[in-house]
Protein backbone atom coordinates (compact mmCIF):
# COMPACT_ATOMS: atom_id res chain seq x y z
CA UNK A 1 0.00 0.00 0.00
CA UNK A 2 1.13 3.41 -0.96
CA UNK A 3 0.59 6.00 1.21
CA UNK A 4 1.23 9.47 2.52
CA UNK A 5 4.96 8.86 3.12
CA UNK A 6 6.29 7.10 0.24
CA UNK A 7 4.59 10.32 -1.95
CA UNK A 8 6.69 12.96 1.06
CA UNK A 9 10.18 10.85 0.33
CA UNK A 10 9.43 11.26 -3.69
CA UNK A 11 9.10 14.87 -3.71
CA UNK A 12 11.81 15.59 -0.68
CA UNK A 13 14.19 13.44 -3.46
CA UNK A 14 12.75 15.86 -6.08
CA UNK A 15 13.59 18.97 -4.00
CA UNK A 16 17.16 17.81 -3.24
CA UNK A 17 17.93 16.79 -6.78
CA UNK A 18 16.63 20.02 -7.59
CA UNK A 19 18.30 22.31 -5.37
CA UNK A 20 21.82 20.26 -6.00
CA UNK A 21 20.57 20.66 -9.73
CA UNK A 22 21.31 24.10 -9.19
CA UNK A 23 24.49 24.17 -7.15
CA UNK A 24 26.37 21.54 -8.36
CA UNK A 25 25.69 21.97 -12.10
CA UNK A 26 28.54 23.93 -13.88
CA UNK A 27 27.12 23.43 -17.28
CA UNK A 28 23.99 25.25 -18.78
CA UNK A 29 21.67 27.97 -17.36
CA UNK A 30 18.95 25.81 -19.04
CA UNK A 31 19.82 22.90 -16.65
CA UNK A 32 19.14 25.49 -14.14
CA UNK A 33 15.68 26.12 -15.10
CA UNK A 34 14.87 22.89 -15.27
CA UNK A 35 15.99 22.38 -12.11
CA UNK A 36 13.73 25.11 -11.03
CA UNK A 37 11.01 23.15 -12.49
CA UNK A 38 11.77 20.42 -10.51
CA UNK A 39 11.72 22.10 -7.00
CA UNK A 40 8.02 23.54 -7.89
CA UNK A 41 7.20 20.04 -8.94
CA UNK A 42 7.99 18.29 -5.71
CA UNK A 43 5.92 21.03 -3.78
CA UNK A 44 3.45 19.92 -6.12
CA UNK A 45 3.54 16.47 -5.27
CA UNK A 46 3.39 17.55 -1.70
CA UNK A 47 0.48 19.75 -1.60
CA UNK A 48 -1.74 17.26 -3.62
CA UNK A 49 -0.16 13.81 -1.43
CA UNK A 50 -0.95 16.24 1.77
CA UNK A 51 -4.44 17.50 0.50
CA UNK A 52 -5.62 13.80 -0.21
CA UNK A 53 -4.60 12.83 3.09
CA UNK A 54 -6.50 15.36 5.19
CA UNK A 55 -9.64 15.20 2.84
CA UNK A 56 -9.15 19.12 2.27
CA UNK A 57 -9.26 20.84 -1.05
CA UNK A 58 -7.27 23.58 -0.28
CA UNK A 59 -3.54 21.72 -0.93
CA UNK A 60 -5.14 20.82 -4.67
CA UNK A 61 -6.24 24.66 -5.04
CA UNK A 62 -2.66 25.65 -3.96
CA UNK A 63 -0.85 22.88 -6.37
CA UNK A 64 -3.09 24.81 -9.45
CA UNK A 65 -1.97 28.39 -8.25
CA UNK A 66 1.68 26.54 -8.15
CA UNK A 67 1.16 25.34 -11.91
CA UNK A 68 0.05 29.15 -12.86
CA UNK A 69 3.02 30.51 -11.31
CA UNK A 70 5.39 28.17 -12.67
CA UNK A 71 4.24 28.98 -16.00
CA UNK A 72 4.95 32.49 -15.95
CA UNK A 73 8.31 31.78 -13.86
CA UNK A 74 9.38 30.00 -16.83
CA UNK A 75 8.38 32.34 -19.74
CA UNK A 76 9.84 35.26 -17.94
CA UNK A 77 13.68 32.79 -16.97
CA UNK A 78 13.79 32.15 -20.35
CA UNK A 79 13.55 35.90 -21.59
CA UNK A 80 16.11 37.21 -19.51
CA UNK A 81 17.61 34.26 -20.78
CA UNK A 82 17.52 35.23 -23.96
CA UNK A 83 18.58 38.94 -23.64
CA UNK A 84 21.48 37.61 -21.67
CA UNK A 85 22.60 35.62 -24.55
CA UNK A 86 22.46 38.36 -27.10
CA UNK A 87 25.03 40.30 -24.87
CA UNK A 88 27.58 37.69 -24.02
CA UNK A 89 26.81 34.89 -27.14
CA UNK A 90 27.39 32.45 -24.17
CA UNK A 91 24.82 30.48 -21.18
CA UNK A 92 27.42 28.69 -19.98
CA UNK A 93 27.03 28.85 -16.15
CA UNK A 94 30.97 29.91 -15.93
CA UNK A 95 30.39 32.55 -18.27
CA UNK A 96 27.78 34.29 -16.22
CA UNK A 97 30.79 35.92 -14.53
CA UNK A 98 31.04 39.87 -14.87
CA UNK A 99 30.53 40.82 -11.53
CA UNK A 100 32.11 38.47 -8.86
CA UNK A 101 30.29 38.40 -5.60
CA UNK B 1 -30.16 31.40 2.56
CA UNK B 2 -27.23 31.50 1.72
CA UNK B 3 -28.83 32.64 -1.76
CA UNK B 4 -29.58 35.88 0.03
CA UNK B 5 -25.95 36.41 0.90
CA UNK B 6 -24.22 38.19 -2.11
CA UNK B 7 -21.44 35.97 -4.49
CA UNK B 8 -19.03 38.61 -4.60
CA UNK B 9 -16.98 38.95 -1.68
CA UNK B 10 -16.23 42.60 -0.06
CA UNK B 11 -13.86 44.47 -2.06
CA UNK B 12 -13.51 47.82 -0.51
CA UNK B 13 -10.77 46.50 1.61
CA UNK B 14 -8.76 45.93 -1.47
CA UNK B 15 -9.56 48.94 -2.95
CA UNK B 16 -6.26 50.31 -3.47
CA UNK B 17 -4.96 46.84 -4.96
CA UNK B 18 -7.70 47.11 -7.20
CA UNK B 19 -6.75 50.90 -8.02
CA UNK B 20 -3.59 49.75 -9.25
CA UNK B 21 -4.39 46.46 -10.71
CA UNK B 22 -7.24 48.43 -12.99
CA UNK B 23 -4.78 51.08 -13.67
CA UNK B 24 -2.04 49.30 -14.40
CA UNK B 25 -3.75 47.62 -17.09
CA UNK B 26 -4.98 51.36 -19.10
CA UNK B 27 -1.60 52.40 -18.31
CA UNK B 28 -0.74 49.00 -20.61
CA UNK B 29 -3.05 50.16 -23.11
CA UNK B 30 -2.36 53.65 -23.29
CA UNK B 31 2.06 52.72 -23.57
CA UNK B 32 1.00 50.49 -26.90
CA UNK B 33 -1.40 52.71 -28.84
CA UNK B 34 0.81 55.37 -28.12
CA UNK B 35 4.43 53.39 -28.79
CA UNK B 36 7.53 54.58 -27.56
CA UNK B 37 7.19 58.22 -26.62
CA UNK B 38 4.88 57.64 -24.00
CA UNK B 39 7.55 56.86 -21.42
CA UNK B 40 6.58 60.17 -20.11
CA UNK B 41 2.93 60.08 -20.02
CA UNK B 42 2.80 56.26 -18.22
CA UNK B 43 5.38 57.70 -15.46
CA UNK B 44 3.38 60.06 -14.46
CA UNK B 45 -0.03 57.97 -15.15
CA UNK B 46 2.15 55.36 -12.63
CA UNK B 47 2.81 58.36 -10.05
CA UNK B 48 -0.62 59.80 -9.69
CA UNK B 49 -2.14 55.78 -9.71
CA UNK B 50 0.23 55.20 -6.61
CA UNK B 51 -0.86 58.91 -5.13
CA UNK B 52 -4.33 57.82 -5.33
CA UNK B 53 -3.60 54.53 -3.75
CA UNK B 54 -1.98 56.21 -1.16
CA UNK B 55 -4.57 59.06 0.04
CA UNK B 56 -7.23 55.53 0.17
CA UNK B 57 -4.73 53.27 1.90
CA UNK B 58 -4.27 56.00 4.34
CA UNK B 59 -8.20 56.76 4.03
CA UNK B 60 -8.71 53.21 5.46
CA UNK B 61 -9.87 53.34 9.71
CA UNK B 62 -7.15 50.68 10.64
CA UNK B 63 -9.74 48.47 12.52
CA UNK B 64 -9.00 45.05 11.75
CA UNK B 65 -11.13 43.84 8.45
CA UNK B 66 -10.48 40.51 6.26
CA UNK B 67 -12.12 39.41 3.21
CA UNK B 68 -11.11 37.10 0.04
CA UNK B 69 -12.48 33.97 2.22
CA UNK B 70 -10.25 34.92 5.15
CA UNK B 71 -7.53 35.28 2.49
CA UNK B 72 -6.56 39.33 2.41
CA UNK B 73 -6.48 41.45 5.93
CA UNK B 74 -6.52 45.17 6.26
CA UNK B 75 -5.20 46.38 9.64
CA UNK B 76 -2.80 49.54 11.06
CA UNK B 77 0.35 47.28 10.02
CA UNK B 78 -1.03 46.60 6.56
CA UNK B 79 -1.43 50.20 6.42
CA UNK B 80 1.96 51.73 7.91
CA UNK B 81 3.78 49.35 5.35
CA UNK B 82 1.53 49.57 2.35
CA UNK B 83 2.09 53.49 2.43
CA UNK B 84 6.01 52.89 2.60
CA UNK B 85 5.74 50.66 0.03
CA UNK B 86 4.11 53.34 -2.16
CA UNK B 87 6.07 55.80 -0.86
CA UNK B 88 9.60 53.96 -1.99
CA UNK B 89 7.73 53.22 -5.63
CA UNK B 90 6.59 56.90 -6.15
CA UNK B 91 10.26 58.04 -5.18
CA UNK B 92 11.97 55.59 -7.60
CA UNK B 93 9.90 56.94 -10.51
CA UNK B 94 10.66 60.11 -9.91
CA UNK B 95 14.42 58.99 -9.60
CA UNK B 96 14.68 57.31 -12.76
CA UNK B 97 13.27 59.68 -14.85
CA UNK B 98 16.25 61.69 -15.73
CA UNK B 99 18.77 58.38 -16.02
CA UNK B 100 16.87 56.17 -17.77
CA UNK B 101 16.04 59.61 -20.50
CA UNK B 102 19.95 60.23 -20.76
CA UNK B 103 20.27 56.46 -21.27
CA UNK B 104 18.21 55.87 -23.84
CA UNK B 105 15.99 53.35 -22.15
CA UNK B 106 13.38 55.47 -21.20
CA UNK B 107 10.80 53.05 -22.30
CA UNK B 108 6.69 53.03 -21.20
CA UNK B 109 7.52 49.51 -19.26
CA UNK B 110 9.43 50.55 -16.22
CA UNK B 111 6.78 52.65 -14.72
CA UNK B 112 4.34 49.59 -15.61
CA UNK B 113 6.51 47.36 -13.75
CA UNK B 114 7.27 48.84 -10.85
CA UNK B 115 3.09 49.22 -10.74
CA UNK B 116 2.96 45.77 -10.93
CA UNK B 117 5.68 44.87 -8.68
CA UNK B 118 4.16 47.26 -6.26
CA UNK B 119 0.92 46.03 -6.09
CA UNK B 120 2.26 42.52 -5.71
CA UNK B 121 4.29 44.29 -2.22
CA UNK B 122 0.91 45.44 -1.78
CA UNK B 123 -0.40 41.67 -1.44
CA UNK B 124 2.33 40.41 0.70
CA UNK B 125 1.85 42.89 2.93
CA UNK B 126 -2.23 41.94 3.71
CA UNK B 127 -1.42 38.49 3.18
CA UNK B 128 -3.18 36.30 5.95
CA UNK B 129 -2.91 32.63 4.22
CA UNK B 130 0.17 30.80 2.48
CA UNK B 131 -1.62 31.57 -0.55
CA UNK B 132 -1.83 35.00 -0.93
CA UNK B 133 1.11 35.30 0.27
CA UNK B 134 2.94 33.47 -2.28
CA UNK B 135 0.82 35.39 -5.33
CA UNK B 136 2.17 38.73 -3.89
CA UNK B 137 5.39 37.27 -3.20
CA UNK B 138 5.50 36.21 -7.25
CA UNK B 139 3.79 39.33 -8.90
CA UNK B 140 6.47 40.85 -6.85
CA UNK B 141 9.68 39.06 -7.82
CA UNK B 142 8.65 38.30 -11.26
CA UNK B 143 8.25 42.32 -12.49
CA UNK B 144 11.67 42.71 -10.30
CA UNK B 145 13.54 39.93 -12.49
CA UNK B 146 12.33 41.77 -15.35
CA UNK B 147 13.77 45.25 -14.02
CA UNK B 148 16.83 43.95 -13.10
CA UNK B 149 17.51 43.64 -16.41
CA UNK B 150 16.05 46.51 -17.56
CA UNK B 151 18.77 47.92 -19.53
CA UNK B 152 18.60 45.05 -21.86
CA UNK B 153 21.75 46.14 -24.37
CA UNK B 154 23.63 45.79 -21.42
CA UNK B 155 25.80 42.63 -20.42
CA UNK B 156 25.87 43.45 -16.78
CA UNK B 157 21.99 44.75 -16.54
CA UNK B 158 21.31 40.98 -17.89
CA UNK B 159 23.73 39.13 -15.78
CA UNK B 160 22.32 41.16 -12.75
CA UNK B 161 18.66 39.92 -14.16
CA UNK B 162 19.53 36.47 -14.97
CA UNK B 163 21.25 35.68 -11.10
CA UNK B 164 18.41 37.53 -9.72
CA UNK B 165 15.98 35.21 -11.14
CA UNK B 166 17.85 32.08 -10.62
CA UNK B 167 18.80 32.56 -6.97
CA UNK B 168 14.91 34.48 -6.64
CA UNK B 169 12.89 31.51 -8.30
CA UNK B 170 15.41 28.95 -5.91
CA UNK B 171 14.06 31.01 -2.82
CA UNK B 172 10.58 31.08 -3.98
CA UNK B 173 11.15 27.26 -4.43
CA UNK B 174 12.10 26.70 -0.57
CA UNK B 175 9.16 28.75 0.78
CA UNK B 176 7.14 27.05 -1.16
CA UNK B 177 8.18 23.91 0.07
CA UNK B 178 8.60 24.87 3.33
CA UNK B 179 4.78 26.28 3.14
CA UNK B 180 3.57 22.64 1.65
CA UNK B 181 4.95 21.12 4.84
CA UNK B 182 3.05 23.65 7.10
CA UNK B 183 0.19 23.20 5.74
CA UNK B 184 0.57 19.57 5.43
CA UNK B 185 1.54 19.15 9.43
CA UNK B 186 -1.22 21.76 10.52
CA UNK B 187 -4.27 20.88 8.15
CA UNK B 188 -4.97 24.59 6.76
CA UNK B 189 -3.12 27.71 4.50
CA UNK B 190 -4.10 30.10 6.56
CA UNK B 191 -2.44 32.12 9.21
CA UNK B 192 -5.39 32.51 12.18
CA UNK B 193 -6.29 28.84 11.11
CA UNK B 194 -2.24 27.68 11.49
CA UNK B 195 -2.19 29.57 15.22
CA UNK B 196 -5.23 27.58 16.41
CA UNK B 197 -3.83 24.41 15.01
CA UNK B 198 -0.73 25.02 16.60
CA UNK B 199 -2.04 25.43 20.20
CA UNK B 200 -3.90 21.97 19.84
CA UNK B 201 -0.89 20.15 18.75
CA UNK B 202 2.64 19.71 20.01
CA UNK B 203 5.02 20.75 17.44
CA UNK B 204 6.88 17.88 15.35
CA UNK B 205 9.44 17.48 13.29
CA UNK B 206 7.91 18.03 9.76
CA UNK B 207 6.64 21.17 10.53
CA UNK B 208 10.26 22.30 12.52
CA UNK B 209 10.94 21.47 9.03
CA UNK B 210 8.54 23.67 6.87
CA UNK B 211 9.11 26.42 9.50
CA UNK B 212 13.46 26.57 8.91
CA UNK B 213 12.31 26.37 4.87
CA UNK B 214 10.07 29.30 4.92
CA UNK B 215 12.56 31.44 7.15
CA UNK B 216 15.37 30.33 5.08
CA UNK B 217 12.89 31.79 1.48
CA UNK B 218 11.99 34.75 3.48
CA UNK B 219 15.67 35.59 4.44
CA UNK B 220 16.47 34.86 0.82
CA UNK B 221 14.11 37.92 0.09
CA UNK B 222 14.94 39.95 3.07
CA UNK B 223 18.93 39.83 1.50
CA UNK B 224 19.63 38.05 5.09
CA UNK B 225 23.03 36.25 5.40
CA UNK B 226 23.59 33.30 4.70
CA UNK B 227 21.15 33.90 1.86
CA UNK B 228 22.66 37.31 0.63
CA UNK B 229 25.30 36.31 -1.91
CA UNK B 230 23.01 37.83 -5.26
CA UNK B 231 22.55 41.32 -3.50
CA UNK B 232 25.91 42.84 -4.22
CA UNK B 233 26.10 41.55 -7.67
CA UNK B 234 22.16 42.46 -8.41
CA UNK B 235 22.85 45.76 -7.05
CA UNK B 236 25.97 46.68 -9.25
CA UNK B 237 24.64 45.60 -11.69
CA UNK B 238 21.45 47.06 -12.38
CA UNK B 239 20.66 50.29 -13.47
CA UNK B 240 20.96 52.40 -10.63
CA UNK B 241 17.63 53.61 -10.19
CA UNK B 242 16.25 50.14 -10.09
CA UNK B 243 18.89 49.54 -7.30
CA UNK B 244 17.08 51.58 -5.77
CA UNK B 245 13.92 50.67 -6.15
CA UNK B 246 15.64 47.24 -4.99
CA UNK B 247 16.98 48.56 -1.85
CA UNK B 248 13.63 50.70 -0.80
CA UNK B 249 10.18 49.16 -1.62
CA UNK B 250 10.62 45.78 -1.70
CA UNK B 251 12.22 45.24 1.49
CA UNK B 252 9.42 46.95 3.45
CA UNK B 253 7.18 44.39 1.61
CA UNK B 254 9.94 41.71 2.44
CA UNK B 255 9.96 42.31 5.98
CA UNK B 256 6.21 43.38 6.19
CA UNK B 257 5.67 39.38 4.71
CA UNK B 258 8.49 38.51 7.26
CA UNK B 259 6.27 39.60 9.96
CA UNK B 260 2.95 38.54 8.58
CA UNK B 261 4.73 34.77 8.66
CA UNK B 262 6.37 34.86 11.93
CA UNK B 263 4.18 37.14 14.12
CA UNK B 264 1.06 36.70 12.38
CA UNK B 265 1.14 32.35 11.92
CA UNK B 266 3.91 31.23 14.49
CA UNK B 267 3.26 33.36 17.43
CA UNK B 268 3.39 30.42 20.02
CA UNK B 269 6.00 28.67 18.58
CA UNK B 270 8.90 31.26 19.02
CA UNK B 271 11.05 28.86 20.54
CA UNK B 272 11.41 27.32 17.31
CA UNK B 273 11.84 30.68 15.49
CA UNK B 274 13.60 32.89 17.78
CA UNK B 275 17.15 30.97 17.07
CA UNK B 276 17.11 30.91 13.32
CA UNK B 277 16.18 34.91 13.44
CA UNK B 278 19.12 35.97 16.01
CA UNK B 279 21.55 34.10 14.03
CA UNK B 280 20.57 35.49 10.98
CA UNK B 281 20.09 39.03 12.31
CA UNK B 282 23.86 38.37 13.60
CA UNK B 283 25.32 37.01 10.71
CA UNK B 284 23.45 39.78 8.57
CA UNK B 285 25.09 42.80 10.72
CA UNK B 286 28.62 41.48 11.18
CA UNK B 287 29.02 40.96 6.84
CA UNK B 288 27.12 43.98 6.51
CA UNK B 289 29.54 45.89 8.30
CA UNK B 290 33.21 44.16 7.90
CA UNK B 291 32.51 43.45 3.75
CA UNK B 292 31.56 47.05 2.82
CA UNK B 293 35.03 48.05 4.07
CA UNK B 294 36.96 47.37 1.02
CA UNK B 295 34.35 48.00 -1.45
CA UNK B 296 35.04 50.73 -4.09
CA UNK B 297 31.53 50.95 -5.78
CA UNK B 298 29.22 53.04 -4.11
CA UNK B 299 26.29 50.39 -5.33
CA UNK B 300 27.91 47.63 -3.64
CA UNK B 301 28.54 49.36 -0.88
CA UNK B 302 24.73 50.30 -0.64
CA UNK B 303 24.41 46.62 -0.76
CA UNK B 304 26.31 45.68 1.96
CA UNK B 305 24.80 48.58 3.99
CA UNK B 306 21.20 47.27 2.82
CA UNK B 307 22.41 43.65 4.50
CA UNK B 308 23.29 45.43 7.40
CA UNK B 309 20.24 47.28 8.15
CA UNK B 310 18.39 44.23 7.76
CA UNK B 311 20.38 42.46 10.39
CA UNK B 312 19.23 45.45 12.84
CA UNK B 313 16.10 45.40 11.77
CA UNK B 314 15.58 41.67 12.38
CA UNK B 315 16.95 42.28 15.74
CA UNK B 316 13.55 43.91 16.78
CA UNK B 317 11.74 40.21 14.97
CA UNK B 318 14.20 38.29 17.24
CA UNK B 319 12.32 39.98 20.26
CA UNK B 320 8.92 38.92 19.10
CA UNK B 321 7.17 41.22 21.23
CA UNK B 322 5.19 44.43 20.20
CA UNK B 323 8.01 46.74 21.08
CA UNK B 324 10.05 44.74 19.06
CA UNK B 325 7.85 44.55 15.68
CA UNK B 326 7.17 48.61 16.78
CA UNK B 327 10.80 48.90 16.54
CA UNK B 328 11.42 47.06 13.32
CA UNK B 329 8.62 49.39 11.76
CA UNK B 330 10.24 52.14 12.53
CA UNK B 331 13.50 50.74 11.80
CA UNK B 332 12.12 50.30 8.20
CA UNK B 333 10.50 54.19 8.12
CA UNK B 334 14.15 55.89 8.74
CA UNK B 335 15.67 53.22 6.42
CA UNK B 336 13.72 53.75 3.98
CA UNK B 337 14.36 57.55 3.79
CA UNK B 338 18.04 56.99 4.63
CA UNK B 339 18.53 54.67 1.52
CA UNK B 340 16.52 56.92 -0.83
CA UNK B 341 18.65 59.92 -0.25
CA UNK B 342 21.89 58.46 -0.43
CA UNK B 343 20.89 57.12 -3.65
CA UNK B 344 19.35 60.45 -4.71
CA UNK B 345 23.20 61.64 -4.12
CA UNK B 346 24.18 58.88 -6.05
CA UNK B 347 21.99 59.35 -9.09
CA UNK B 348 23.37 62.74 -9.75
CA UNK B 349 27.06 62.16 -9.58
CA UNK B 350 27.33 62.80 -13.39
CA UNK B 351 29.36 64.77 -15.66
CA UNK B 352 29.23 64.97 -19.51
CA UNK B 353 27.06 62.22 -20.14
CA UNK B 354 29.12 60.19 -17.69
CA UNK B 355 27.49 58.36 -14.20
CA UNK B 356 30.14 58.06 -11.64
CA UNK B 357 29.84 55.03 -9.29
CA UNK B 358 32.75 55.02 -7.10
CA UNK B 359 33.84 55.92 -3.51
CA UNK B 360 37.04 58.62 -4.81
CA UNK B 361 33.95 60.46 -7.14
CA UNK B 362 32.70 61.95 -4.02
CA UNK B 363 36.21 63.58 -2.91
CA UNK B 364 35.75 67.08 -2.45
CA UNK B 365 32.06 66.98 -2.97
CA UNK B 366 31.62 69.79 -0.14
CA UNK B 367 33.22 72.14 -1.82
CA UNK B 368 31.59 71.91 -5.35
CA UNK B 369 28.41 71.07 -4.27
CA UNK B 370 27.90 71.78 -0.70
CA UNK B 371 24.31 70.94 0.32
CA UNK B 372 24.80 67.76 -1.76
CA UNK B 373 27.60 67.07 0.12
CA UNK B 374 25.47 68.01 3.37
CA UNK B 375 22.80 65.73 2.29
CA UNK B 376 24.65 62.91 1.64
CA UNK B 377 27.07 63.56 5.33
CA UNK B 378 23.43 63.33 7.25
CA UNK B 379 22.45 59.95 5.44
CA UNK B 380 26.23 58.59 6.38
CA UNK B 381 25.89 59.92 10.35
CA UNK B 382 22.51 58.44 10.27
CA UNK B 383 22.83 55.20 8.65
CA UNK B 384 26.18 54.68 11.44
CA UNK B 385 23.63 55.98 14.04
CA UNK B 386 25.20 59.22 15.39
CA UNK B 387 22.52 60.92 17.47
CA UNK B 388 20.21 63.03 16.90
CA UNK B 389 20.15 61.87 13.37
CA UNK B 390 16.93 59.53 12.23
CA UNK B 391 19.55 56.33 12.14
CA UNK B 392 20.10 56.51 16.16
CA UNK B 393 16.37 56.15 17.21
CA UNK B 394 15.74 53.64 14.40
CA UNK B 395 18.52 51.33 16.35
CA UNK B 396 17.63 52.81 19.98
CA UNK B 397 14.12 51.03 19.06
CA UNK B 398 15.03 47.94 18.37
CA UNK B 399 18.22 47.59 20.34
CA UNK B 400 15.84 48.27 23.66
CA UNK B 401 13.21 46.15 22.56
CA UNK B 402 15.85 43.06 22.25
CA UNK B 403 16.89 44.15 25.66
CA UNK B 404 13.55 44.79 27.15
CA UNK B 405 13.07 40.47 26.22
CA UNK B 406 16.53 39.29 27.32
CA UNK B 407 18.62 39.26 24.04
CA UNK B 408 21.33 41.01 25.60
CA UNK B 409 24.14 39.48 23.84
CA UNK B 410 22.06 40.13 20.84
CA UNK B 411 21.95 43.86 21.57
CA UNK B 412 25.50 44.24 22.14
CA UNK B 413 27.06 42.29 18.75
CA UNK B 414 24.49 44.73 17.40
CA UNK B 415 26.15 48.08 18.96
CA UNK B 416 29.35 46.67 18.46
CA UNK B 417 28.91 45.85 14.24
CA UNK B 418 27.60 49.20 14.37
CA UNK B 419 30.65 51.02 15.19
CA UNK B 420 32.66 49.10 12.78
CA UNK B 421 29.94 49.78 10.39
CA UNK B 422 30.91 53.62 11.18
CA UNK B 423 34.00 52.94 9.34
CA UNK B 424 32.87 53.09 6.21
CA UNK B 425 30.20 55.55 6.54
CA UNK B 426 32.52 58.21 8.02
CA UNK B 427 34.84 57.61 5.40
CA UNK B 428 32.37 58.82 2.67
CA UNK B 429 32.38 61.69 5.24
CA UNK B 430 36.05 62.60 5.16
CA UNK B 431 36.46 61.87 1.30
CA UNK B 432 34.08 64.53 0.50
CA UNK B 433 35.20 66.87 3.02
CA UNK B 434 38.66 66.41 3.22
CA UNK B 435 40.11 65.43 -0.25
CA UNK B 436 40.82 67.41 -3.64
CA UNK B 437 37.95 68.36 -5.22
CA UNK B 438 37.50 66.87 -8.85
CA UNK B 439 35.27 68.45 -11.38
CA UNK B 440 32.23 69.86 -10.28
CA UNK B 441 29.15 67.93 -11.68
CA UNK B 442 26.05 68.84 -13.75
CA UNK B 443 23.14 69.94 -11.86
CA UNK B 444 20.26 67.76 -10.01
CA UNK B 445 17.27 66.68 -11.82
CA UNK B 446 14.40 68.11 -10.59
CA UNK B 447 12.73 64.47 -9.26
CA UNK B 448 16.23 63.57 -7.43
CA UNK B 449 15.92 67.56 -5.74
CA UNK B 450 12.23 66.42 -4.48
CA UNK B 451 13.49 63.28 -2.98
CA UNK B 452 16.26 64.35 -1.61
CA UNK B 453 14.99 67.09 -0.16
CA UNK B 454 11.72 65.31 1.66
CA UNK B 455 14.27 62.32 2.75
CA UNK B 456 16.93 65.00 3.89
CA UNK B 457 14.12 66.66 6.03
CA UNK B 458 13.07 63.33 7.44
CA UNK B 459 16.19 61.90 8.82
CA UNK B 460 17.68 65.04 9.94
CA UNK B 461 14.41 66.46 11.77
CA UNK B 462 13.04 63.62 12.86
CA UNK B 463 14.46 63.70 16.75
CA UNK B 464 12.01 67.26 16.82
CA UNK B 465 8.46 65.50 15.82
CA UNK B 466 8.84 61.65 16.44
CA UNK B 467 5.82 61.19 17.88
CA UNK B 468 3.48 60.79 14.48
CA UNK B 469 5.57 58.06 13.03
CA UNK B 470 6.51 56.42 16.33
CA UNK B 471 3.09 56.16 16.68
CA UNK B 472 2.05 54.93 13.81
CA UNK B 473 4.28 51.99 13.89
CA UNK B 474 2.89 51.28 17.94
CA UNK B 475 -0.74 51.37 16.21
CA UNK B 476 1.00 49.14 13.21
CA UNK B 477 2.50 46.71 16.48
CA UNK B 478 -0.32 46.93 18.58
CA UNK B 479 -3.02 45.41 15.59
CA UNK B 480 -0.73 42.26 15.25
CA UNK B 481 -0.71 41.58 18.99
CA UNK B 482 -4.13 42.93 20.28
CA UNK B 483 -6.29 39.45 18.75
CA UNK B 484 -3.88 36.92 20.07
Amino acid sequence: MIGLSHYLTVAAILFTLGVLGIFINRKNVIVILMSVELILLAVNINLVAFSTHLNDITGQVFALFVLTVAAAEAAIGLAILVVFFRNRGSIAVEDVNMMKG
Amino acid sequence: MIAAQSVLPALWPALPELILAVGVLVLVLYGSFRGERSAEGVSVGALLLMILALFVVMSQSGAKVTTLNGSFIVDNFSKVMKALILLGSAASILLARDYFQRARIDRFEFPILIVLCTLGMMVMASANDLISLYLGLELQSLAAYVIAAFHRDNLKSTEAGLKYFVLGALSSGMLLYGSSLVYGFTGTVSFPGIVAALNDTTVGFGLVLGIVFVAAGVAFKLAAVPFHMWTPDVYEGSPTPVTAFFASAPKMAAMAMTIRIFIGAFPDVTAVWQQIIVFVAIASMALGSFAAIGQRSLKRLMAYSSIGNVGYALVGLAAGSQDGVRGVVIYMIIYLAMTLGAFAVILSLRRGGQMFETVDDLSGLSRTHPVLAFCLAAMMFSLAGIPPLAGFFAKYYVFAAAIQANLVTLAVIGVVTSVVGAFYYLRLVKVMYFDEPVAAYEPMAPGLRIVLGFTSVVVVLFWIVPAPLVGAAGAAAKSLFAGS
